[in-house]
């Protein structure tokens, strides 16, 4: 077979419904020599909308059993932190800057930053923290304040975006981080007794693009539970699910990388100087659905502490009010589906969502709302 | 906020930056992350507005070769 040298025909090639039907037939045989049918948890929210939207749940049903995973960082983003943004951004003289798919979650108040926005407050949705720099530098009589989200993908260009407001001596930007780790709630998850059955997980093809594949063995050693690190087209799922397959079927434990044209063994080592030298381990730190969780997120190190809105603006917060209806805890955890809430597709919709997990381009309900028929 | 997407580096502005391309689409993205450099007509997976990866071709075509020898072999009437 002859292949393109240029790389985004090749990329391609990963979405092909040739090699999908193949790749498919031939987990089925394995799975039937296998004898029963196989757990899998995808941790990243963004594994879960390639699923959903290419089928290939329905694809594979009766064989593989997804179970939708914590990776989505606007989902676990704590209520408590959403009403903290929604405070924050009321500051006067301030401009706020966050990731776009915040915008929309509701806080306690059921207001969100959206909301707050259409009042007239100045809000801005980024896509790329360096321009939270440059809003600083063309603002110097406004306040700007960043409120970083996500997981060890996003915490880099944090981490850069710290640095360079440091050795430009820059006065007017503040950075709120809600920098969480991917790695921390995979062993949470795994020694949690509400735990759902999981035989396998595939692991976050970006997160692991920068931390590397090597930090994930004392998890594999210590549950038994195999990881394969998978990329996001079609292809590379289904590469991964048998990749699973293969290792549940040989009794071996392994971390294994599918993604190899983005993951390496030792990942990005100058991102990860970047994140040692901006970032220190919070203690703890709030996770909606799961709780408060040791060690498991970022704050700003003491060196640039100036930059660190946490200490800069203080807000005063009730504590916070989750609808009790909305099972986006429990979707977290992979312990319901979306289809088990009474709110989906109902009151809670992407036009007005009630959990985060609605909102989210990353977020199971949104998923499962855009894919399946209600 | 984890997709990442593969551009083709279409000019260097300076040390820490260039404009990439994706269908048609050019967007100015930061190198600071890249821990080896970059020049014109490089790919890299872009992700909100940091490159993280340089890609080489030869890797996307070793996973699909590996595969669709594997496929070959478990599905005689791929081609």
């Amino acid at each position: 077979m002859k292949y393109s040298k240029e790389l985004s025909q090749l990329w391609n090639n990963f979405k092909d419904p040739e090699r999908v039907k193949n790749l498919v037939q031939t987990i089925k045989k394995e799975i039937e020599d296998y004898g029963k049918s196989v757990n899998i948890m995808e941790f990243c929210g963004g594994h879960t909308h390639v699923i959903l939207r290419n089928g290939l749940d329905e694809l594979l049903k009766g064989y593989i059993n997804f179970l939708h995973g914590p990776g989505c960082p606007v989902c676990v983003t704590a209520l408590e932190r959403v009403d903290m943004a929604i405070e924050l951004a009321k500051t006067p003289n301030t401009i706020f800057c966050t990731y776009g798919d915040l915008m929309r979650v509701p806080g306690s108040n059921k207001l969100s930053l959206l909301k707050l926005r259409a009042e007239g407050y100045n809000i801005k949705p980024v896509s790329s923290c360096m321009e939270t720099l440059k809003l600083a530098l063309e603002n110097r009589d406004k306040n700007i304040i960043f409120f970083a989200i996500g997981f060890e993908t996003t915490a880099p260009h944090t981490a850069v975006l710290i640095k360079q407001a440091y050795d430009l001596k820059i006065k007017n930007l503040w950075i709120i981080s809600n920098h969480i780790l991917a790695l921390v709630v995979l062993d949470f998850l795994l020694q949690s007794k509400e735990k759902p059955s999981i035989d396998a997980f595939i692991g976050p093809g970006h997160v692991s693009t920068i931390t590397g594949s090597k930090v994930y063995e004392p998890i594999v050693k210590k549950y038994g539970t195999p990881i394969v690190i998978a990329g996001f087209e079609p292809l590379d799922l289904l590469q991964a699910i048998y990749m699973i397959v293969k290792q549940i079927k040989e009794n071996r434990c392994e971390v294994e990388i599918q993604y190899t044209r983005s993951v390496t063994q030792e990942g990005n080592i100058k991102a990860k100087e970047f994140l040692n030298e901006a970032f220190v381990i919070r203690e703890t730190f709030p996770w909606r659905g799961l709780g408060e969780i040791p060690n498991s997120a970022y704050a700003i190190s003491p060196k640039y502490e100036f930059l660190d809105g946490e200490k800069a603006f203080k807000v005063n917060l009730h504590p916070p009010k989750e609808n009790p209806g909305c099972l986006c805890g429990e979707v977290i955890k992979g312990l319901k589906k979306p289809t088990d809430c009474k709110l989906f597709g109902k009151v809670c919709n992407p036009q007005n969502p009630i959990g985060p997990c609605m909102v989210s381009s990353e977020g199971a309900c949104l998923a499962y709302f855009k894919y399946r028929k209600i | 906020m984890c997709l990442a997407y593969p551009y083709k580096i279409i000019e260097i502005k300076d040390e820490w930056t260039a404009i990439a391309e994706v269908q048609g689409v050019k967007t100015e993205i930061a190198l600071h992350l890249l821990p080896e450099p970059v020049k014109e007509g490089d790919w890299v997976l872009v992700h909100v507005g940091f490159a993280i990866k340089k890609l080489n071709p030869e890797e996307a075509e070793e996973t699909l070769r590996y595969w669709d020898e594997i496929l070959k072999r478990t599905q005689p009437i791929m081609e």
